[in-house]
């Protein structure tokens, strides 16, 4: 397919169905997305030359004296808003951002996975994720007051003023409307919490998919009268918010974790992926896991994984394998459970894929199936097994992506030094706060 | 204008054109039959497979790849080259075996051209409650109309173009993806999937899964 035909499906589009306004989308390093709005008619335009603009405005971007940079938009990316107005509709399309030069600009999230994405490629391999996403919806927010659930419900309840039913429906008939296939949807354990689980697609779609996704989720509650977050942790008390990534390798048709012969059905190659990501977890959980927050949905007893181990049926583990319905090689793969839907997904998805591929390039070995709870079990006994844990904050999560050189090849230079500074400053910030928890405890006592 | 491949043109087949009364040019390329393209674009292509297989498959290969539209296509082989013709399915329309007797392959080309020509000209293409503009690029089911991508109209007009049709998934990424695409194989179930959705439940069975072998559009064409 040509590059002008997708150009000329694109201008003509605009032209029949009388779009008003073209967003360009992109994503900074902190996986915020950012918009910049052209009139259709500076979209022929856009669309060849790229629209240039101020990077040293958006965070993580250029540097003051190399300032400008280029907005490419991916025109098979291209799609009507289905939540604005009917009578002057909108559209959107990513874009890759590019120097001047029209070289990849390095502190483009997107590249960075575009870069591992080919590389696979290159050996015949394409990376496919599913992530189910976790998110609350509150009560409008009101300043200096404590969130109020939207609903009281549990683990797959169906309430009889089912308010949160209606939204999600609503939500995923939007998706849909965007391409974006949602595979199941249910009311999660926590008050207000919900869960969205995503059929598999590539992984640079699905890092798209997940730009929208939360803008989607945001703009119905929103328009309903709700908040949505995807704050890993809203509520003491009750389980977090998390992202489990469903990961597989596919060969052409073939998935290339899937061993008939091998009796957890894996291959050699999602054996060592699987190593892989085991070993480098705890380098890349800074991306994963990127805000104070994160860590304090990653405590024992809600759910989320502390430890370093895998199994095929315990959830305490840091990676599931599950079991494939009716046996279906396709369906073969392993779920990273660790991520929290408030990261960047084109670094986070980028990392994994660097981190499993380590373990098959190097061929690591896979440690046994840890099918104990893991939480139930002394620190001296896992230690003696071998078993490790994942960062407990931000701030040790930081220190190790500080060692890491896989994560530095993988991130590139500009990306990695901007987001270790930027994120060392938030823990600075948050170190010099002083909590309710500290005046509750202290202030009367001491 | 009938594309003749390869340059010189084979004695026996530039003969019988001649004598059918046949307008044709022979090219060595892809390049060559660009640049030699009437405007009213090519009515068919002749490619001689007996002397340089690899090359004759090469070239129509291409061939699909770059025209916009589906140019007819009979293929010449020799009888020990039948097994050839698996797998390719996609890069011919019609082949004769060659020694060929002129008479026979005036007949193919006649029923060939004649075929396709109504299908290609068209502007619209419609099924059902499915209506496609091929101009205008806008698509529309029960009158309303369908917001794709790109990628997605494609493959939605590629299928609703060969109605009945099975399509395997390697088939499917050739024709409307070309070769470079990164997303694999299993893009095609994606964006099926998502072309299902859009179509909406009730027009979703238009698009029907073959078991362990990909896809087809509308009903069998051997079934009532």
């Amino acid at each position: 397919m040509s590059i002008d035909q997708h150009r000329e499906y694109v201008l003509r589009s605009v032209e029949e169905r009388g779009v008003r306004l073209v967003r360009l989308w992109f994503t900074d390093v902190l996986g915020n997305l950012k918009s910049l709005a052209i009139s259709p008619a500076e979209l022929d335009n856009a669309l060849t030359d790229g629209m240039t603009f101020d990077g040293s405005s958006i965070d993580g971007f250029s540097r003051v004296q190399e300032a400008d940079v280029l907005a490419i938009p991916d025109p098979d990316t291209f799609e009507i808003v289905p939540w604005g107005d009917r009578k002057e509709p909108e559209a959107r399309v990513f874009c890759d951002i590019h120097n001047l030069d029209g070289t990849p600009f390095a502190g483009d999230p997107r590249q960075v996975l575009r870069r591992h994405m080919k590389a696979a490629h290159e050996m015949g391999l394409t990376f496919y994720v599913a992530p189910d996403i976790e998110f609350f919806y509150f009560e409008p927010l009101v300043p200096g007051e404590a969130p109020v659930p939207i609903d009281q419900g549990g683990f797959f309840d169906l309430t009889t003023n089912d308010v949160t039913g209606e939204l999600r429906k609503r939500t995923i008939r939007t998706l849909e409307q965007m391409g974006i296939p949602v595979e199941y949807s249910f009311h999660e354990d926590a008050p207000g919490q919900q869960e969205i689980d995503l059929r598999h697609t590539d992984a640079l779609t699905m890092a798209d998919s997940v730009m929208t996704f939360r803008l989607a989720v945001r703009e119905i509650a929103a328009r309903n009268g709700a908040h949505a977050t995807f704050m890993p942790k809203p509520l003491e008390g009750v389980q977090g918010s998390g992202m489990h990534v469903h990961l597989s390798l596919f060969e052409g048709d073939n998935n290339a974790f899937f061993d008939a012969d091998d009796s957890y059905n894996l291959s050699a190659k999602a054996k060592a992926f699987m190593a892989g990501l085991l070993r480098h977890a705890p380098e890349i959980t800074a991306v994963t896991n990127q805000t104070v927050n994160s860590y304090k949905r990653l405590v024992p007893g809600f759910e989320a994984p502390v430890h370093l181990s895998w199994a095929r049926n315990n959830r305490s583990g840091l990676i599931r394998v599950p079991i494939a319905k009716n046996d279906n090689p396709l369906a073969t793969r392993l779920e990273y459970r660790s991520p929290d839907p408030a990261c960047n997904p084109y670094l986070a998805f980028s990392l994994m894929l660097a981190a499993g591929m380590k373990g098959i390039e190097e061929g690591y070995i896979l440690p046994d199936e840890a099918d104990a709870n893991l939480f139930e079990i002394g620190d001296e006994v896992l230690e003696q097994l071998g078993i490790g844990q994942l960062p407990t904050s931000l701030a040790a999560a930081l220190e190790t992506m500080e060692r890491s050189t896989l994560v530095r090849e993988a991130l590139g230079e500009h990306i990695y030094e901007w987001f270790l500074r930027s994120k060392r400053i938030e823990w600075r910030d948050y170190k010099t706060h002083v909590s309710a928890f500290e005046r509750d405890r202290y202030l009367t006592s001491l | 204008m009938l594309l003749v491949f390869p340059d010189p043109a084979p004695p026996e087949l530039a003969r019988t054109l001649d004598l059918g009364g046949s307008s044709w040019k022979a090219v060595s390329s892809t390049a060559d039959a660009g640049a030699h393209e009437p405007d009213l674009g090519w009515a068919g292509t002749i490619v001689d497979a007996t002397t340089d297989p690899e090359g004759a498959w090469a070239f129509l290969r291409a061939i699909r790849k770059q025209a916009d539209e589906h140019l007819p296509v009979i293929v010449l082989i020799g009888g020990a080259q039948l097994t050839e013709l698996e797998h390719r399915h996609d890069l011919f329309d019609e082949f004769c075996l060659s020694p060929f007797h002129p008479s026979e392959l005036e007949a193919r080309l006649q029923h060939l051209l004649s075929g396709d020509a109504a299908v290609v000209s068209s502007d619209m293409v419609e099924y059902g409650a499915l209506t496609l503009n091929l101009e205008t690029y806008q698509a529309s089911i029960a009158n309303k109309p369908l917001d794709m991508t790109y990628m997605e109209y494609e493959l939605l007009k590629f299928l609703a173009q060969n109605p009945g049709k099975v399509f395997t998934r390697e088939i499917l990424l050739s024709r409307v993806w070309g070769y470079e695409y990164y997303g694999g194989a299993r893009t095609v179930d994606v964006h099926v999937r998502r072309l299902r959705a859009k179509l909406g439940e009730e027009h979703a069975a238009l698009i029907q899964t073959v078991r362990s072998v990909g896809y087809r559009f509308g009903e069998s064409r051997w079934e009532s």
